[in-house]
């Protein structure tokens, strides 16, 4: 059970995210909402790379020993940089939208229909 | 040749229908031009008949996009009310209507072979 | 530097090249605007060029693969043997998505000439450009799934950049937002997917995991998660409606190269069902998926595009309706496939015709952009209702427009005509209820079609647009290109499909062979 811990808080962070996005009518909750989907999944993937009883795949020197594979940590990494990416892009055109439309509620775009 | 398509149950070769289109033009120039030689130009001839009300202006006359098709739009009022309001243009939806896809599939795929 | 070299090294090449060019776009606006845009056309003819040979020899002589990094069969210490290296893989359909991708961007390049002349920061526009090339390439090549998020990240940021790039219009930024929104939560959904596979067999690479994959019940997540993200950038009912607002909104040149990403996603869908799970997954119920996808989307897009004002919106609404006859076509193949007798007699041609449809989508909605961009850069609006007698001085390009919408509408003799009669005559075998609603949808298209070309360019000529005239000759030439594919594709389609198509879905469709020229016998 102990070790399905950090699996239900994936799920949570999914599910708070998916929350934020669908019932929050506010563009920078919204984006917020991704934000936190985004961490829900990064954690899932670092969660998915620890092996009980085996050396982190960050020592030079290492005991001789079981050391885990770091590709979940590099993809984590990966995604990390692109989720940086891709909120600050998200932030200012919500800031842009702002400026044209003076209101951030998703109700009120002028694209519909 | 390079140009027949074959398909299942037959085929469909491009360059013959253009072919036949040609003959059917060609035959609708000769049936055309059996018709009457007596039409002048420059006469009330060419003149719209609009039973005697005067001739609106050529730019006036332009029928604009929103009002083509009106009986079409009219008739299927219903369906239209209905899909337009399904078009929110709102982000949440989009997002919603992804989780929704999902769900569905989740039933259709996972649970189907667990029960 | 022989040819062989520039062979063997090309899948690398087609990547690297653009990528270089894009970042060193700000040093080249140094030089003058002349040099900047010479050296975006040189890039991408030679991309295109490079594609052409690549694809050649893909056609001729099977897959090829590309290694970066480690030694094949590297072992690690504890003696388990990874696929740890990064993969390539171009088959016949990475080769053929391939030269849709290079060829719409070339045409695009053509047209940006002097379609965006006017605009400020135009160095910041080709870069872009050129990322998103390099985000298809990526997507197109790549034989890993990690990847594969990686440059679907690549391709959305690159291409929500210049959906926004017109940024002083009121509705850019809210587009770019929409589309922005989307993408990242389906790349999310695709990275968690990537996850759960991960961690059931650690391995990225697809063939590795298609070999290991056993459809047990995270391998069943993993696929609901795939199936609806690709659907979503695929631009599918029920999650079409960001594509008319991101269409809309951005450059036409751009509205294209959009087109091609969503074509793009369609093939991760493809991959994802026919190579990742194949024969191994439920093959009818994801079969019914695709069809019933495409059903709605056929219908919803088209009766969507009828009533709309915007010309844009309305061929953005058609395009979103055109992506549904590939689903219908690639899922009634897909759900014989677990059925050889039918899958010869007429699956395998359902599927040839999905994806010669999927060529012949990119060339005439491409075209339609065009023209629909032409009227913006002429007239400076994309509402019907102010348009109106435009052929009398925009020859050439109401007739680009009347080819463009014949060829949506599927008539003969041109090309959507031919790979419209392949989905309609396969799918009638399978269920004539499907094939008769895809002539219905066939009939409201040119319906839509013929009341956006009466109420742009037929009628009377207008007072308003005394001073209009014939596009520059660059964007000419862009159309032309495009106007005169459509064509001959719709004249030749035998050559088109025997020479381009049927590789593809050969690759496609054998799962097998996909493994074994990756990891071996």
């Amino acid at each position: 059970m102990i070790h399905n811990i950090p699996y239900l808080a994936v799920v949570a962070l999914v599910a708070i995210g998916f929350w934020a996005m669908i019932f929050r009518k506010n563009l920078i909750k919204v984006i917020i909402g991704i934000a936190i989907i985004e961490s829900g999944v990064n954690f899932f993937l670092v969660a998915l790379g620890y092996r009980s009883g085996a050396y982190a795949p960050i020592y030079t020197h290492a005991p001789s020993g079981q050391m885990v594979l770091p590709v979940p940590q590099a993809l984590t990494l990966t995604s990390i940089v692109i989720g940086v990416a891709v909120l600050a892009l998200m932030l200012s055109l919500a800031v842009q939208i702002y400026k044209k439309q003076g209101t951030l509620d998703t109700r009120k775009g002028v694209l519909k229909k | 040749m390079q140009s027949i398509l074959t398909t299942p149950s037959g085929y469909w070769d491009p360059l013959m229908w253009l072919f036949g289109l040609a003959v059917a033009i060609g035959f609708a120039l000769f049936i055309r031009s059996l018709g009457q030689k007596s039409y002048n130009k420059e006469t009330d001839q060419t003149k719209p008949f609009i039973s005697g009300n005067p001739e609106v202006s050529k730019s006036e006359s332009h029928v604009k996009a929103s009002n083509l098709y009106w009986g079409f739009m009219e008739s299927l009022k219903s369906y239209y009310s209905k899909i337009m309001r399904f078009h929110t243009g709102n982000v949440n939806d989009y997002v919603l209507l992804l989780v929704f896809v999902i769900a569905v599939m989740f039933l259709i795929i996972v649970l189907a072979g667990v029960i | 530097m022989s040819i062989d070299w520039l062979l063997i090294h090309s899948p690398a090449l087609i990547i690297a090249v653009p990528l270089f060019a894009a970042f060193a776009m700000p040093l080249i606006k140094k030089l003058g605007n002349k040099t900047r845009n010479g050296v975006a056309l040189a890039t991408v003819l030679l991309i295109e060029i490079l594609v052409i040979m690549l694809a050649k020899d893909v056609f001729a002589s099977g897959a090829r693969s590309y290694v970066f990094g480690a030694e094949p069969g590297l072992t690690l210490p504890s003696g388990y043997i990874v696929p740890i290296r990064i993969l390539f893989h171009v088959d016949g359909m990475s080769a053929f998505m391939a030269i849709i991708s290079a060829t719409i961007a070339l045409v695009a390049v053509i047209y940006s000439l002097k379609f965006m002349e006017k605009e400020t920061a135009l160095d910041r526009y080709y870069l872009l450009l050129l990322l998103m090339m390099v985000g298809m390439f990526g997507m197109e090549f790549t034989a890993d799934l990690f990847n594969m998020f990686v440059f679907l990240e690549v391709l959305s940021i690159a291409s929500c950049g210049l959906v926004a790039y017109r940024i002083h219009l009121a509705d850019a930024p809210e587009g770019a937002l929409k589309f922005m929104v989307i993408s990242s939560i389906g790349a999310l959904m695709v990275l968690l997917a990537t996850g759960f596979l991960y961690g059931q067999y650690d391995a990225l690479n697809i063939a590795q995991l298609a070999k290991e994959l056993q459809f047990n019940f995270i391998d069943k997540i993993a696929l609901v998660l795939l199936l609806g993200a690709f659907a979503m950038k695929c631009g599918s009912f029920p999650m079409h409606q960001w594509v008319p607002d991101t269409y809309s909104v951005a450059p036409a040149p751009i509205s294209i190269l959009l087109v091609v990403s969503t074509q793009v996603s369609l093939y991760a869908l493809f991959r994802v069902v026919f190579t990742l799970y194949g024969i191994s997954s439920n093959v009818v119920v994801v079969g019914w998926y695709l069809i019933v996808l495409g059903l709605s989307t056929l219908f919803i897009g088209v009766t969507m595009a009828i009533p709309q004002k915007d010309i844009k919106r309305l061929i953005s609404y058609l395009g979103v309706s055109q992506i549904g006859y590939m689903l219908i076509a690639v899922g009634v193949g897909f759900s014989l496939f677990a059925n050889p007798v039918e899958f010869e007699i007429y699956g395998f041609r359902a599927i040839e015709g999905g994806i010669f449809q999927l060529i012949n989508d990119s060339m005439y909605m491409g075209l339609l952009f065009l023209v629909s961009g032409a009227l913006y850069y002429r007239i400076g609006t994309r509402n019907l209702d102010s348009m109106g007698g435009l052929a009398r001085p925009m020859k050439v390009t109401s007739i680009c427009f009347l080819i463009g919408s014949l060829a949506i509408a599927g008539i003969p003799p041109f090309n959507g005509f031919a790979s419209k009669f392949m989905i309609y005559e396969t799918v009638y075998r399978f269920n004539p209820i499907i094939s008769i609603v895809a002539m219905l949808v066939s009939v409201l298209t040119l319906a839509a079609m013929v009341r956006a070309f009466s109420a742009a360019f037929m009628g009377p000529s207008l007072p308003e647009f005394k001073e209009v005239r014939e596009v520059p000759k660059s964007m000419i030439l862009g159309m032309v290109i495009l106007a005169s594919m459509v064509v001959f594709f719709g004249l030749f389609p035998s050559l088109i499909v025997d020479n381009l198509v049927e590789p593809a879905v050969r690759a496609l469709i054998s799962r097998p062979s996909y493994i074994i020229s990756l990891l071996g016998g």
